[in-house]
């Protein structure tokens, strides 16, 4: 063994882990692999509209025999650490019950707060691994100055995935190394090439790894039914941001904000879905104008760059992942919530979704829309 | 790195003298045995030999032993060549999946089972299974040793039972043979099945031993290999293994060999016991095959144990080689009561013939820095330990 740390990297079997993996063995780390088995994709087979086998998905079978074909190539330690309990806890039951409640989930966000960047680091630790190496598209790295570890985005602005990573704290990001935040895609893949991994050309993930075809409505029908759980009645009233009642839904959880599709009532002009109401179950309608706003209250908020919020601060800011972040200002509204105001309105700013603030490349913090 | 391996409940390396007694059989003497001409005769004769030592290790006569696969073609043919829809079938919750999920099989297929539970210390309680008899009650399937504890199950009690029942009896003794002397008419089984690889022969080869009379039906369809009771061309040198690990076994039990084994099983768990806090056997109270031990280690995932021990070169599990991976915390110790948490962090450590004395020295050596790495950044361990 070389006289470097031992790391770990997350490996899902995916090109951008892979290459990290080569990436460090070639710079002669001690690299052990290791994958999370968080969900079986076959638990669901044969309820209603879920497949019975699913292919090329995280924690597919596919993926952990190209995870450890990769780990064997590389002459590297492997293991599969079971998940599966907590994953459901903290990631797959709050992802079903933000939908009942009429909020629209980031499940990939409480994964890598409660999963990858923490019970997966600890085992990491616990297992002689000083440091753990992800396949993201961000940079870590410190700050002297501040005296803070920074999230900063990466090299590859198409590929950035710090809106995800907002929730990380010092601790954690002291312990994270993100080796691909100085590539773009492109040479991610030309390095998979030169370091011969077979799978460079492995097409990228995108969905929500537990959720099949991207239909989660199908998916909270068939989780609730095999928890034995009758899914509730959510639907209730189609009504107008005047408060005129138009029609009926069929569920709040059928609808995110911004949506204009499938709402059931034929008017002069495109209706719209402008927020959700859990407590009356009503599913507030209206122009396309109606949906553009300057103001959010963010809750539950992590600080990266800063310690904390002392004075208004200017930032640009991100509702969600495809946004793009405009500029605005945040300060504080109460001990542990923050107002942003956007200096130009906003299409479709959700609840559930999170807010991450920037200033520049770097990540100030962030939290969850109420 | 140099390697120990502890996990010899999960398979054990042919041994010198067995993979010597086989090699001949792969290259010159390569005849099929149901052929006339000399080259067949002679793997005839071989793997007649080799029934001849199996039956030697089980107490039973050569005409009742019917070579196999393994220990999970044993169970099934058993199973399912006895019992036909309508027939009740009483089994544990601590069998090894090749019962169990045959049992589900069966009840799909329109069978009753009755699953006995087991007591704090992982052992069967024979009035259970008095109680669980039925006018239907076809056979009884209980192991006689358990593959995570190694607790040795009462069959002389539940044998008085089936014979009283006038019902079929089968055990499974993969986790047996080899590390206690086995003779069928004392433990008075109508079936039983072993595995080669549990016992230093290769994997793919086991055997099952069936009472003359009992009538089996047959899982394979074919030639009229091992008297019409499995078909399908011998596995010539598996079984020639398998006959050289059962003497070699046989004598295990006169030259010190597994005494050997016991003592190097209880200085592993006496000195864990005494020189690691929060820490207790599982199934120590009762009756064990002299080579397992399953410790639990309070405030540990055994996954991350298993994974650091690995790291340092030695081989453990936390449960049934087969069951690693699957969410669920081990079903043996489970059933035996053991809360959840208490059945992640246990570690199953298994000895063969080729252990040394070394080796013990060496996992002794490691085992205390691991744990106490474990417990340092276990958040569980840290709650505990600041209240």
């Amino acid at each position: 063994m070389s006289s470097k740390q031992t790391i770990a990297v997350a490996m899902s079997g995916g090109v951008d882990s892979s290459t990290v993996a080569a990436m460090l063995r070639a710079e002669g780390y001690g690299v052990i692999g290791l994958t999370m088995q968080l969900w079986n994709q076959r638990r669901l087979a044969g309820h209603d509209g879920m497949p019975e086998a699913v292919q090329g998905r995280c924690c597919s079978i596919d993926d952990v025999y190209d995870a450890r074909r990769v780990a064997e190539s590389l002459g590297i330690p492997y293991y599969v650490v079971n998940q599966e309990d907590r994953f459901e806890r903290d990631v797959v039951r709050p992802f079903v019950q933000e939908y009942l409640s009429g909020r629209t989930p980031i499940p990939c966000s409480l994964c890598n707060n409660h999963l990858k960047f923490d019970q997966l680091l600890v085992t990491a630790r616990q297992i002689g691994a000083d440091l753990l190496a992800t396949g993201h598209y961000a940079r870590c790295e410190y700050d002297e100055q501040r005296g803070r570890w920074l999230l900063k985005r990466p090299k590859d602005e198409a590929k950035d995935q710090t809106y995800f990573l907002f929730g990380l704290t010092q601790e954690q990001l002291s312990r994270t190394r993100f080796p691909l935040g100085d590539m773009t895609k492109p040479e991610v893949r030309e390095l998979a090439k030169k370091y011969g991994l077979s799978l460079a050309e492995k097409p990228d993930s995108q969905e929500i790894c537990f959720v099949p075809n991207g239909d989660y409505k199908k998916f909270l029908d068939a989780y609730l039914e095999e928890q034995g759980e009758a899914l509730p009645d959510t639907s209730g009233e189609l009504v107008t941001s005047d408060g005129k009642v138009i029609g009926e839904h069929t569920g709040i959880h059928n609808f995110t904000v911004g949506q204009r599709k499938g709402l059931g009532v034929a008017t002069g002009t495109p209706l719209y879905v402008l927020g959700l109401n859990g407590a009356s179950k009503q599913v507030i309608v209206g122009r396309d104008e109606e949906l553009w706003s300057r103001t959010l209250n963010v809750r539950k908020l992590n600080w990266i760059a800063v310690d904390g919020l002392r004075e208004p601060m200017r930032v640009s800011i991100k509702i969600r992942n495809k946004h793009q972040a405009a500029s605005g200002t945040i300060e504080m509204s109460g001990n542990e919530e923050v107002t942003a105001t956007f200096d130009q309105p906003q299409r479709a700013i959700t609840p559930g979704q999170a807010a991450v603030f920037y200033d520049g490349d770097v990540v100030v913090g962030g939290g969850w829309i109420r | 790195m140099r390697r120990v391996y502890f996990d010899n409940n999960a398979t054990t390396p042919v041994l010198p003298d067995v993979f010597e007694a086989m090699r001949p059989y792969f290259t010159e003497q390569f005849g099929n045995a149901s052929s006339i001409h000399q080259d067949g005769q002679q793997a005839r004769a071989a793997v007649e030999r080799a029934r001849q030592s199996v039956a030697l290790l089980l107490g039973a006569r050569a005409s009742e032993i019917v070579f196999t696969s393994g220990g999970t073609e044993g169970d099934n043919v058993a199973l399912f060549g006895l019992v036909q829809a309508g027939d009740h079938i009483i089994t544990s919750t601590i069998e090894h999946e090749a019962v169990l999920n045959s049992c589900k099989r069966l009840e799909k297929l329109g069978c009753e089972v009755t699953y006995i539970p087991v007591d704090g210390e992982g052992r069967i309680g024979p009035e259970d299974i008095r109680r669980a008899l039925k006018p239907n009650t076809k056979i009884i399937s209980v192991m006689m040793a358990n593959n995570e504890t190694g607790v040795l199950q009462p069959l002389a009690e539940i044998r008085k039972i089936a014979a009283e029942a006038d019902v079929f009896f089968h055990t499974d003794a993969v986790q047996a043979a080899g590390k206690v002397p086995i003779d069928v008419n004392t433990i008075g089984c109508d079936l039983l099945s072993i595995s080669g690889h549990k016992l230093h022969a290769p994997k793919g080869v086991g055997a099952l031993y069936v009472r003359k009379g009992t009538l089996v039906q047959p899982l394979f369809y074919g030639g009229k290999h091992e008297r019409s009771r499995r078909a399908g061309t011998e596995n010539v040198p598996g079984i020639v293994g398998l006959g050289k690990a059962a003497e070699i076994a046989c004598e295990g039990f006169a030259n010190g060999a597994v005494d050997r084994i016991r003592s190097m099983r209880d200085r592993i768990e006496t000195t864990v016991i005494s020189s690691i806090e929060a820490t207790a056997v599982n199934g120590g109270g009762g009756e064990r095959v002299p080579n397992t031990t399953n410790i639990a280690f309070d405030y540990i995932e055994g996954e991350a144990l298993v994974i650091s021990l690995d790291l340092k070169g030695v081989a453990i599990s936390t449960g049934a080689a087969c069951s690693s991976g699957a969410t669920e915390p081990s079903h043996v110790l489970t059933a035996m009561g053991l809360p959840p948490e208490r059945a992640r962090g246990s570690m199953r450590l298994s000895l063969g013939k080729q252990n040394t004395e070394q080796e013990v020295e060496y996992v002794l050596s490691v085992l205390p820095e691991v744990l106490t790495r474990l417990r340092e950044l276990s958040p569980v361990y840290a709650s505990a330990h600041k209240a």
